[in-house]
């Protein structure tokens, strides 16, 4: 097992925003993460990539507990921590660096695996150019990957919407994960370029060795290529199971469609 | 960097050695005051634009960390008998009293100390964001002001320090503004750099992509702050005579306005405006010193300088939010493209008039 | 160094208790007075935070405004009850046209940016009055009933002490009432909760927000007056630490809460009142106190007292 988000309750004030969420993610798996709006599914993501402390419950990546610091003086671990570990994410609101170049985008995604010292980068030290230089070798190559090698040196915030899903793409690829976290990658995407970007997620799936969590509205996106999902609403895991079953989840359909429908 | 902004930048390097030789020779002592002047405020301005331009840490600081490095220069250089006379209410602590060294060791102890104590100050400070960083900095600043008004047997309290030795000359002051330049030009373009710039952009993201957050901004606001405390330590010997009241927020002000209008994140646009905000703020003395015309006499308006500064930076972030430079560098394409844009208006104004 | 003024302190306490608690009693009343003059002028900087989120750091310079229209017009033998009123109004309409000419323009910009504005116009006031009004001090004149020896249960301090916090209760009074029982406070409420939602609630947000500097700067004026009563040295900078002081109390109180911003000012009279009076070797420390507040309130509890938890979307 690689992710195991260990019956997650995450309290804002009064408001239960994700109760008892007890999820686990085999190895190369690609599995989506569904639901209405408002069902706390971003929140279950940020609780996994450390940016909440789930008010009870525990995540665990390959067993070693990677649960997010509720203060900076409190037990556990920071984003940084737990994307180091090999957890990446995108974000639902495109969040790139906009004033950098596409490649500087990337190349910073391999800062953390930085050895060289502040001295040894400012003073240029054969080490440091040696790294500087190995950074940007992949940095190109996971642009080639997404198809954005030609802009590298545009700035990221003049991309076009669909490159810049790309580039936030390859940013997370970047960190070389073990496991991606996809928040609404086919958001305002119309049906053929989200048909692209199904087969490109497939293709970065083999490509990088990646095990997937995905959230995303678009129905076809999701029953295409997961294997399994999980459906949230208003905080609970109302279902899960393979796209054939959940299609056929009563409680699903409800939480869909609103009772009367089902009525 | 491009081969010609390479060239480019070494021409204007050799341009200013070669001005320094000459105004050395032939500069009255007001004038090279006033260069010793702009050298160090593009020390101090780098330092800020680390911290705030850079990083995107806005820290109102700056002034306090002056007043360190300026009064541990100070200390470290003023002689056994030039502290015996300076302190004559309460006599200054024993180790410092038979103590003095050069000016050199005495700038690098002077930015050490000044690290540790912005270390001390960033861990606790650096935890807030925006506005509170913003006050609470301005705080700290405070705070050492108000400390060192207090320890009179260590600072000579309200009194201040005077007869520091005069050690600085042009090459101090540039030399240092040159160690400056090329330390934050290889700093902002490394990795450790970059990492700054994502803070700068979107924390949230740059923590997703494994940048420690607290460590980076750590170290940006200890880098820029030991700037700040060089630059004190020159400072206080060009001015020869320090206290407390010096350090107070205006400086910090001054400093700002040249950072903002450089281009917060730009070192060539910090350089510029650090250069001309010190010469401006010298040709405005006019402004304050009674002027006679002929039989008139116009009294001179004392404050009338910081007036017109701050108006000046109130249309700067108002109209022109980005400063002169905003996140760009002046290089060899952004020069190119200036003189296309002014090229192509001239023309754009004769056809306008061919076809009137 | 403080500890021998202590057991000093504590010998007296031994041989006369009455003394101490007298003592005692006169710092406290002291710092009440001080406090209500920090309420006042933390409730602008509250008042306007909740709804613009932004610190007004020309707040403190209002001060000054309002000290020297006083001034200048009891000089001109304007009846001085007649030149306080006036000077609020003048500092009202100071304080709304700051708003306009330097914070509206930047409303959808960057905070960073409002902030260097903001720093900007406070700088801009201060020299301006140092250019119209020159840096030399001038005395401000002080009305015979506030001039008056009051003693009270074996106390004795000044008239003015108790008109301060007189006054104050009644403008607290008003305030709540407006905020409270108006449309208008209805209104400001509103806007501190969600910009847009107010204005689709047909809430004129520009009028609201001007009205919200006016009655920010009018309490500040208030404070202003009373502050050069008390102190009757006034300066152009007089403003500079008492606004950062009072700011200090917003966030100590929690920042947009305006009942926070008065128990904020009192606490930090008070506390720096009695901090001097029991170590009077730290009175050299004394503008650092509020600062000292600010930076442990910021680390261990950022909302303050009355604040609310705000946690960041992502």
């Amino acid at each position: 097992m690689l992710l195991h988000a260990d019956h997650l309750t995450i309290k804002f004030g009064g408001l239960t925003a994700v109760k008892d969420l007890d999820m686990q993610l085999n190895k190369g798996e690609l599995v989506g993460l569904i639901g209405p709006n408002g069902a706390g599914k971003t929140t279950a993501f940020n609780m996994i990539t450390g940016v909440y402390a789930p008010t009870q419950g525990k995540v665990l990546l390959e067993d070693k507990d990677i649960t997010g610091k509720k203060s900076p003086t409190a037990p556990g671990m920071r984003p940084d921590q737990i994307t180091a570990l090999g957890v990446a994410r995108t974000f639902q609101n495109i969040r790139l660096f906009t004033n950098l170049s596409v490649l500087d985008n990337v190349i910073i995604a391999h800062h953390l695996h930085l050895k060289s010292s502040l001295m040894g980068a400012v003073l240029r030290l054969p080490g440091y150019r040696r790294e500087e230089k190995e950074m940007r070798e992949k940095a190109i190559q996971v642009l080639k990957a997404v198809g954005l090698e030609k802009l590298y040196k545009e700035e990221a915030g003049n991309l076009a919407y669909g490159q810049q899903r790309r580039l936030e793409i390859a940013r997370a690829l970047a960190t070389n994960p073990k496991l991606l976290l996809l928040d609404e990658p086919a958001a305002g995407m119309n049906p053929q370029e989200g048909e692209e970007l199904m087969q490109f997620i497939e293709a970065i799936r083999k490509d990088f060795d990646l095990t997937i969590l995905m959230i995303e509205h678009d129905m076809k996106v999701v029953m295409g290529i997961c294997e399994r999902i999980y459906v949230l609403d208003h905080g609970e895991t109302i279902a899960q199971g393979t796209p054939n079953e959940i299609q056929t989840n009563s409680r699903v359909i409800e939480a869909y469609l609103g009772v009367d429908a089902s009525a | 960097m491009k081969k010609e902004t390479k060239i480019l930048a070494i021409i204007v390097t050799i341009g200013t050695i070669a001005f320094l030789f000459f105004a050395n020779q032939f500069f009255d002592g007001y004038k090279i005051r006033i260069m010793n002047l702009a050298a160090i405020n593009i020390i101090l301005a780098l330092g800020l634009n680390i911290i705030n331009g850079f990083a995107g840490q806005f820290s109102l600081g700056h002034a306090g960390f002056m007043a360190i490095g300026a009064y541990t220069g100070a200390l470290l250089t003023l002689s056994p008998s030039a502290k015996q006379m300076n302190f004559f209410i309460d006599p200054i602590i024993s180790p410092l009293a038979n103590f003095q060294m050069g000016f050199l060791p005495a700038i690098i102890i002077a930015a050490l100390v000044t690290a540790v104590f912005a270390f001390m100050i960033g861990v606790p400070v650096l935890r807030l964001k925006g506005d509170y960083l913003a006050i609470a900095s301005l705080g700290f600043s405070e705070i050492i002001r108000v400390v060192l008004t207090n320890l009179q047997s260590l600072t000579n309290g309200s009194l201040g320090l005077k007869a520091i030795p005069s050690y600085i000359n042009l090459f101090w002051s540039w030399g240092f503004a040159f160690l400056a330049i090329i330390f934050t030009f290889f700093l902002i373009n490394s990795s450790y750099g970059r990492a700054f710039k994502a803070i700068r952009e979107d924390e949230v993201a740059a923590e997703a992509m494994g940048i420690n957050l607290f460590k980076h901004k750590i170290m940006a606001f200890v880098i820029g702050s030991s700037m700040a405390g060089v630059g004190g330590a020159l400072f206080a010997s060009l001015l020869t005579a320090i206290d407390p009241n010096i350090f107070k927020f205006a400086l910090t002000f001054q400093i700002l306005l040249m950072v903002v209008l450089g281009g917060m994140g730009s070192i060539s646009g910090t350089i510029v405006s650090a250069t001309i905000v010190t010469i401006m703020m010298e040709w405005l003395r006019i402004v304050e010193s009674p002027m006679t015309i002929g039989s008139l006499t116009i009294p001179g308006i004392s404050g009338m300088r910081m007036v017109i500064f701050s108006v000046l930076l109130m249309a700067v972030i108002l109209f022109y939010p980005k400063g002169f430079m905003g996140t760009r560098e002046i290089t060899w394409d952004f020069i190119q493209e200036k003189i296309n844009r002014l090229r192509k208006k001239g023309k754009n104004e004769t056809l306008q008039k061919d076809e009137v | 160094m403080g500890r021998g003024k202590l057991f000093c302190l504590y010998d007296i306490g031994l041989g006369d208790e009455k003394m101490t608690i007298n003592f005692f009693m006169e710092n406290l009343a002291n710092g009440v007075s001080l406090g209500s003059l920090y309420a006042l002028i933390a409730i602008g900087y509250t008042m306007v935070y909740g709804i613009l989120r932004l610190i007004n750091f020309a707040h403190g310079d209002l001060l000054m405004v309002a000290a020297y229209a006083v001034f200048f017009m009891i000089a001109a033998m304007v009846p001085w009850w007649i030149a306080a009123i006036l000077a609020v109004v003048i500092t009202a309409i100071v304080g709304v046209l700051i708003e306009k000419a330097a914070y509206r323009p930047l409303r959808n910009s960057p905070r960073i940016s409002v902030l260097i504005s903001a720093i900007g116009v406070s700088f801009l006031i201060e020299n301006l009055g140092l250019v119209v009004f020159s840096g030399v001090p001038r005395a401000v004149y002080r009305p015979e009933i506030f001039d008056k020896s009051v003693s009270m249960g074996g106390i004795t301090t000044s008239s003015l002490t108790f008109y301060i916090i007189g006054a104050t209760v009644i403008l607290l009074l008003a305030l709540v009432y407006l905020l409270n029982k108006t449309k208008t406070g209805m209104a400001m409420r509103a806007l501190a909760i969600s910009f847009d939602t107010a204005s689709l609630m047909a809430i004129n947000v520009n009028r609201i927000v001007s009205f919200t500097f006016a009655i920010g700067s009018s309490l500040a004026a208030f404070g202003g007056i009373m502050w050069a009563l008390k102190y009757p040295q006034i300066n152009p900078l007089m403003g500079v630490f008492p606004g950062l002081k009072c700011f200090v109390a917003a966030v100590l109180g929690g920042i947009g809460n305006v009942t926070g911003a008065v128990i904020g000012g009192f606490i930090l009279g008070i506390v720096e009142i009695m901090a001097i009076a029991i170590f009077p070797s730290l009175a050299g420390y004394r503008d650092a106190f509020a600062f000292i507040i600010l930076i442990l309130i910021l680390l261990f509890k950022p909302t303050g007292i009355m604040g609310e938890k705000m946690t960041e979307k992502v």
